[in-house]
């Protein structure tokens, strides 16, 4: 198996690469926007809270191809989002690594909304009330309180924003256009493999892929025993 | 109760499915499972309409994708009758390995490759140099690696010396009929894709197209084959007949595809 892997075509090794760069960038934006997000889901007495909760969860029964299919139609060149993303990003967003990022963000929201969302509800009430009352503004509780007592649920939240972005495909097939270096990540790099009857490097690769995923896995489980339980 | 409910449907269900597989019923109904290129999914909706006349009975049905995916699928035993590919290489490649008929192969007709754009602003007029122009970013190809238009595209873009020229603008669809929808949707500004994609009544008023020579690409010949598992299906083997008959080579013009010199 090993003798296989040093046998590689070197596209299988750039697609590898770029699904982990793929999958760092989008696990930092969804930590960035994803926490902000469900700190308001965890505290907000709102009453559209249940119509928001349904609309981030979506990805999680939708068909990746709906959502490919949608950000083609908004994204069109002509559109107004379109060329407003053109403009801003100089690409248009289909076969565009930026365009990735998206799909990949809005497709994997969930898993790291839901988490969060559920590590920051689990913070107790006194201490929360306590920060305030000693003059804590909302940020330095959220950052002196919250945060600290709700690593778990970080750790949860960036371990399936990246495990999920690195296991997608539909989204990609529908937006990327297998651009090597830019848009051809693994899963796709493995499905043309395939097509091309190249057996071989599609075991050795498969096995590579199922290997490393194992692993991520395994290690952030780890890491997650380590951690003590908050409360 | 009532997911308890909910759940013990869905389990009836699939234990129902799993209990009656769904290729007894497939022989009752004279359904013939036609696997086929993408170039084909506008023809075959003519073809299927007109041998449905002839045979009544008759219940085709149509799974489009790239020839080069099908031929994986139909080494693995894929439950299709026929196989329609954009080539002639793996139908013949895969009756050398005993997955389909050698003896059923039948060409059945030519594609032809076309530059195609939906922008108002680029003219096809000069051929393939269009490609070069700034205003062309995005250029759609189906995969060369597994799609027979693919391939052409690449060796078309070759002989014109164009290749690494215009090598970065290059994006590449799974099929022939999704590299269509990445110039129809304006995400490619040009593609080269099958005339018969475009002469459908679908897209016949959508933007314009050039008909890229044959001295450009080797021929896309393309050739259909009676599989392993649909060797006792009679309905797949008239099917095969339509495909050459005096109807079905009228329906194959009709759509930009050129008949096949060779009859064997």
């Amino acid at each position: 198996m090993l003798e296989s892997l040093s046998q590689l075509p070197p596209g299988l090794w750039q697609a590898l690469g770029l699904t982990l760069r793929l999958a760092a960038v989008v696990t930092f934006l969804l930590l960035l926007v994803g926490a902000p997000l469900a700190w308001w889901l965890s505290v907000s007495r709102a009453r559209i809270l249940p119509l928001v909760e349904a609309v981030i969860g979506l990805p999680i029964v939708l068909p990746p191809t709906v959502l490919g299919f949608y950000l083609l139609a908004l994204f069109a060149p002509e559109s107004w989002p379109g060329r407003l993303w053109f403009r801003a990003t100089g690409e248009t967003l289909a076969f565009s690594f930026s365009g990735l990022v998206v799909g990949s963000v809005l497709y994997s929201l969930p898993y790291a909304v839901q988490p969060l969302a559920s590590a920051f509800r689990s913070v107790p009430q006194p201490l929360l009330d306590a920060s305030t009352s000693l003059g804590g503004s909302g940020w330095t509780t959220f950052w002196r309180i919250v945060l600290p007592l709700s690593w778990r649920g970080v750790g949860v939240a960036a371990m399936l924003s990246f495990a999920h972005t690195v296991g997608e495909f539909g989204v990609v097939v529908m937006l990327g256009g297998s651009i090597p270096g830019k848009t051809r990540v693994a899963s796709i790099a493995l499905y043309d493999e395939v097509q091309k009857l190249n057996y071989p490097a599609a075991h050795a690769f498969a096995f590579l892929l199922l290997v490393l995923s194992f692993l991520v896995l395994l290690g952030m489980a780890l890491v997650q025993r380590r951690v003590p339980r908050p409360g | 109760m009532w997911m308890g409910c909910a759940s013990l449907l869905l389990l009836l269900l699939g234990a129902g499915s799993l209990a009656f597989p769904s290729r007894v019923a497939a022989r009752e109904s004279n359904v013939i499972a036609i696997a086929a290129a993408s170039d084909l999914i506008f023809c075959l909706e003519e073809l299927n309409a007109q041998f449905c006349q002839l045979h009544p009975k008759a219940a085709p049905q149509v799974t489009a994708g790239s020839s080069g995916n099908f031929f994986a699928q139909l080494q693995r035993g894929a439950p299709f009758d026929l196989f329609l590919s954009a080539d002639v290489r793996y139908p013949e490649e895969l009756a050398r390995s005993g997955k389909a008929d050698g003896t059923t192969l039948t060409r059945y007709a030519t594609g032809r490759l076309v530059l195609w754009t939906v922008r108002t602003n680029l003219s096809v007029t000069n051929g393939l140099t269009l490609l070069t122009n700034p205003a062309v970013r995005r250029i759609a190809l189906a995969n060369p690696e597994h799609a027979p238009y693919g391939r052409a595209a690449k060796a078309a873009l070759e002989s014109a010396g164009l290749w690494h020229v215009v090598f970065d603008k290059i994006v590449l669809g799974e099929n022939i009929a999704q590299t269509a929808q990445f110039v129809q949707t304006g995400h490619a500004d040009a593609g080269l894709v099958a005339l018969s994609l475009v002469s459908a009544p679908k897209l016949k008023q959508t933007g314009r197209w050039w008909l890229v020579p044959e001295s450009l690409h080797p021929p896309l010949e393309q050739a259909a084959v009676l599989t392993g598992y649909g060797r006792w299906n009679e309905g797949a083997r008239q099917y095969l007949d339509f495909l050459r008959s005096a109807k079905g080579r009228e329906i194959f013009e009709r759509f930009g595809f050129r008949n096949s010199a060779k009859t064997d």
